[in-house]
This record gives C-alpha cells, sequence and structure tokens, in this order.
C-alpha cells in the first residue's frame, strides 16, 4: 500500500510540473502576443482617421493617407490568391488522389515542401529574374505572382492534408454508384473537405498579406495611385518598411497604422478561418 | 474434446442451376501486390435471395466482394484473375465500362459514408449520373427508395436538411436508399450493421430481408446470428479460400467440413 501511495504521489508531481510547464509557455506566447498587438494599437490607433483610407501616401512632412498601398495591397493579394487557389486546389488534388503512389508525385510532394519553407525574398528574385527584367518595368502583376508563389504550396499542402483525411470509403462509395472519379473529387470529396481547404486558403492569405521580401523586387512601390497592374504600385509591406526606417514624424506615424491594419487584417481572417473549420466538424 | 469427422471433406461448394445465378465466379484468384488474397475461389449467388459470407478477419470475404463490383480497379495494385460472370458477362475482362457495371451492383459500406449533401441529394445523386428524370419522377424515385430501406418515415420532413444530421443507424438505412435508387440488379453489403447499435441493426436486417424480392444481396458479415438470419445461403471462407458454400440451415446446423464446423461452434475464429 504505501508504495502504491508513493506512486501516486510521484506521478501528480509529475502531472503538476508538466501542467505548469504547458501553462507557463502558453502564458508566455499569450503575454508576447498581447504585447505585440498592444503595441500596434497604442501607436496606430492615434493616426487613424479617414485620411488613411481615402488620401495617397503624402511627401515627407505633408499630411497624407495609405489609400494607395491599401488598394495596392489588395489588388497584389487578388491576384496572388487567385492564382495560387487555382494551382494549389489543383495541384493539392493531384497529389491526395491520383499521384499518391507514384515516383513523379514523391518529388512533386518534396518541392512543394521545399517551396513552402523557401526564403520569400528568393521568390521575389526569382519573379524578378522571370517577370520584371526581361519586360523592363516593376509591375504589380508581378507582384501578384510573387506572392501567389508563396500561397500556392501553402493551399496544395493543406488541400492534399484535408482530402487525404476523408474516409477512403466516402470516395468508393462515390465509385461504387458509378460517378467518375472526377466527379466524386468535384462532387463529394471537395464538398466534404471545403472547410479545411478553404482554411488553408484564408491561412495563405494571412501569410502572403504581410510579405515585404518579394514585392521590393516586383511590384516596388508607388507615391501615387496607380490602379494599372502591369505599373509599379503601392504596398502596405513596402510602405510601412520605407516610412518605419525614414526620419519623417508624419511617415513613422502611417508606418504604425499600416502595420495596425495588416495586424486586424490577419487577425480578422484567422477568426474568420478557425469559425469555418469549427462550422466544418458539427455534424 | 472434439470428435474429428474422418471422412469430411476438405471443400465443399454447392452448386446451382445457370438459369438461377445472377453471378457465377470462376477460379478467381486475387492479389494485393505480390500477397495473394483469393485462391481459386468458385461459386454462383442465386438471383433474389440473400447470400452470406462469414469467415475469421482476413479470410478474404471483403476481397471476393469487392471483385463483384470491380471497387479494387479504383487501386493500381490490387489485381484479379479468373472470371466473375454477371448474368454470363465477365466483370473482369477488359475494357468493361466500370461505370455502368457499379450502376448494376451497388455497394454498402462498413461504416455509413453519406455525402456532404441533403438527404434528397445523396438518394439522387446516383440516379442523375444515369438518367434524366422530371422533378416529379426523381422526387418519386427518391421517396420510394427510401420507403425500401425503411427510413422514409423518420426523414420525409427534413429531406432538405444535411444527412450528416441523422444518426448512425439511419444513416446507414440513407446509404442503402442511395444505392437501391440506381436499380441495381445485386447490392453489396460489407459488414453493413458493425457500425450500428443492436436496434439500428435489427431495423437494417429488415431492410435488407425485404430487399431479397428484388435484388440478389450479398452480405460480408463477422455477425454469425446475422447470417443465420438473413440469408439463404452461407460461404464461409478460411485464408483465402472458399471453404464451404450451401444452403444456411444446412451450413449452420451441418457443416460438412470441419473447419465451418469448427467456426461456427465457436471453437476458432
Amino acid at each position: 500500500m504505501n508504495r502504491r501511495s508513493e506512486l501516486m504521489l510521484r506521478r501528480r508531481i509529475v502531472d503538476l510540473m508538466f501542467k505548469g510547464f504547458c501553462i507557463t509557455v502558453t502564458v508566455l506566447a499569450l503575454v508576447a502576443l498581447a504585447a505585440i498587438l498592444w503595441t500596434l494599437l497604442a501607436r496606430g490607433v492615434g493616426g487613424l482617421d479617414l485620411d488613411v483610407f481615402v488620401r495617397a501616401t503624402p511627401a515627407p512632412n505633408s499630411h497624407g493617407g495609405l489609400a494607395n498601398a491599401i488598394i495596392g495591397s489588395v489588388v497584389m493579394c487578388l491576384i496572388g490568391m487567385l492564382i495560387a487557389t487555382v494551382v494549389g486546389v489543383l495541384a493539392g488534388t493531384w497529389l491526395a488522389e491520383y499521384g499518391q503512389g507514384s515516383p513523379y508525385g514523391s518529388v512533386v510532394r518534396f518541392l512543394n515542401d521545399v517551396l513552402l519553407s523557401a526564403p520569400s525574398i528568393l521568390v521575389g528574385l526569382f519573379v524578378y529574374e522571370v517577370l520584371v527584367a526581361p519586360f523592363h518595368g516593376f509591375s504589380a502583376v508581378a507582384g501578384g505572382c510573387a506572392l501567389a508563389m508563396i500561397a500556392a504550396p501553402v493551399i496544395t499542402r493543406t488541400t492534399e492534408d484535408v482530402l487525404r483525411l476523408q474516409p477512403s470509403m466516402l470516395r468508393e462509395s462515390g465509385t461504387a454508384l458509378g460517378a467518375p472519379m472526377a466527379l466524386v473529387i468535384r462532387e463529394v470529396l471537395w464538398r466534404s473537405a471545403r472547410g479545411g481547404i478553404v482554411t488553408g486558403g484564408l491561412l495563405a492569405f494571412a501569410r502572403i498579406s504581410g510579405e515585404t521580401a518579394p514585392l521590393l523586387f516586383t511590384s516596388l512601390s508607388n507615391q501615387f495611385f496607380e490602379l494599372n497592374p502591369l505599373k509599379p504600385m503601392a504596398n502596405l509591406p513596402v510602405v510601412i518598411f520605407q516610412y518605419a526606417l525614414s526620419p519623417y514624424d508624419d511617415w513613422r506615424r502611417l508606418a504604425w497604422v499600416g502595420a495596425l491594419l495588416i495586424a486586424a487584417t490577419v487577425l480578422g481572417v484567422t477568426i474568420v478561418a478557425r469559425i469555418i473549420a469549427r462550422e466544418q466538424h458539427r455534424p | 474434446m472434439s470428435v474429428e469427422i474422418l471422412d469430411a471433406p476438405e471443400v465443399q461448394v454447392l452448386e446451382l442451376p445457370p438459369d438461377e445465378t445472377r453471378i457465377q465466379v470462376k477460379n478467381l484468384n486475387f492479389f494485393y501486390g505480390t500477397k495473394q488474397a483469393l485462391f481459386d475461389v468458385s461459386l454462383a449467388f442465386r438471383r433474389q435471395s440473400v447470400t452470406a459470407l462469414i469467415g475469421p478477419s482476413g479470410c478474404g470475404k471483403s476481397t471476393l466482394l469487392r471483385t463483384l463490383n470491380r471497387m479494387y480497379s479504383l487501386y493500381p495494385h490490387q489485381r484479379a484473375e479468373g472470371q466473375v460472370l454477371l448474368d454470363g458477362e465477365d466483370v473482369l475482362a477488359r475494357g468493361v465500362d466500370l461505370a455502368a457495371l457499379r450502376a448494376r451492383v451497388g455497394m454498402v459500406f462498413q461504416k455509413p459514408t453519406p455525402f456532404p449533401m441533403s438527404i434528397f441529394d445523396n438518394v439522387a445523386y446516383g440516379v442523375r449520373l444515369y438518367e434524366k428524370l422530371s422533378r416529379h419522377d426523381l422526387a418519386a424515385r427518391v421517396e420510394e427508395s427510401l420507403r425500401r430501406a425503411a427510413l422514409w418515415d423518420e426523414v420525409k420532413d427534413k429531406l432538405k436538411d444535411s444527412g450528416h444530421g441523422l444518426s448512425g443507424g439511419q444513416q446507414q438505412r440513407l446509404c442503402v436508399a442511395r444505392a437501391i435508387a440506381v436499380r441495381p440488379e445485386v447490392l453489396l453489403l460489407d459488414e453493413p450493421a458493425s457500425a450500428l447499435d443492436p436496434i439500428s441493426t435489427a431495423r437494417l436486417e429488415e431492410t435488407i430481408s425485404d430487399l431479397k424480392s428484388d435484388y440478389t444481396v450479398i452480405v460480408v458479415t463477422h455477425n454469425l446470428g446475422q447470417a443465420a438470419r438473413l440469408s439463404d445461403h452461407t460461404g464461409f471462407m478460411y485464408l483465402g479460400q472458399l471453404v464451404e458454400y450451401g444452403e444456411t440451415d444446412q451450413v449452420f446446423t451441418s457443416p460438412a467440413t470441419t473447419r465451418a464446423r469448427d467456426y461456427i461452434t465457436g471453437r476458432f475464429g
């Protein structure tokens, strides 16, 4: 009996230590997150006014906003997400449903994983070589392509993962009714995995919405309003980068506002992704 | 102690007259890659009756079932040799239209697999693949199928709700309704009740018994009681071979082979 109670005591202590460790680490992460959000709020909210959304980036020491950068970011993220979603969902579907056992599939999966962790500045340089240098001009399209190259591997990976999570019996029961595989994939598997695929897309969007490095080499930036996607366009990350390092108070104030806007967008998108993922698990 | 029946045959397989046969399996061998899972299996499945396949896990029951609608063709390393004649036509032959075959040979799986769509669309899914029915006719077909599957009364007021909202037993009967909605000739059931509670199982069994007036039903089951209750014929498989096949009453009361007797009396398995 005595030995048993000793054992129980030891287990309780180990259990407490482990719990304590987990809680401490969680609190640390949350404190860091709260500190970041708090700094952004404290420094960004003050500069937030209507002008931020309607006026273009100003010359030093004059009043302006971020409208051109916001629009540029939206345009480039849209271009990027459009390309990345089409490529990523199709590639992920192919990997999960057709290329699973094939050597070519393994190569594609491996390269995708490499791309997933490739430094984004390399992606920027690559797109510079392919789409900027030959045409002698920075452009929003090039920027969007660079963002697509960062988002596509994320979407490919999540699509493959969620499709693999679908029970093979679901696949088989579609086939057992005489539906061709392509139809089973589109009408049954995609629908069943919709929540996961959408979550993957939103996470990819969150990832690219703050990317600076790939845009420096592709879209550059632009002090003025520009809606032609074949011309350089302003965008939030690059504007933040330039303004934060500038000696002008106005610019630095706008950089904080821009950072707050990106953080708020990413937070919002992540929350939406979580809600969708949870809806999916509800029977 | 068991008394060994000295003159018990190794294998005992009932033969059916051709005009009563829906599916004739001849010398079927099946391979998962290099591993052989079925050895020279030959048997005939009778029209408008329920045939049960029993045997210990891994004996090849499900494998046999999955050759009948070529489900294994989804997987590149699986192959079958021999003949499976559905109304005289070899379904293992090259160039067989698999979609058309599967429309004739329906299947229900171990776990309920409702599609992520409404109850109505679940049942209508297979029908829409083959037939262009008017809305009215389609609705009638869906109702008829749900009635046959003994689910209509429980779902008639919520046909637009998701199939995932039903209980496990209801979902499985939904899958039966979905399979019979395309009016197949043969219905394959792979341990259809293994994920269900006793009450749902009983309801599903009623449904299956009722179906045999129109279909050739083949059911793989681990539940010997279920096989005895449901089926007209029973096949006992062991290590990839069909050891005994005959009238269910006979297989359960006086099995001809020692292996079948040992399994049925609970001596092994």
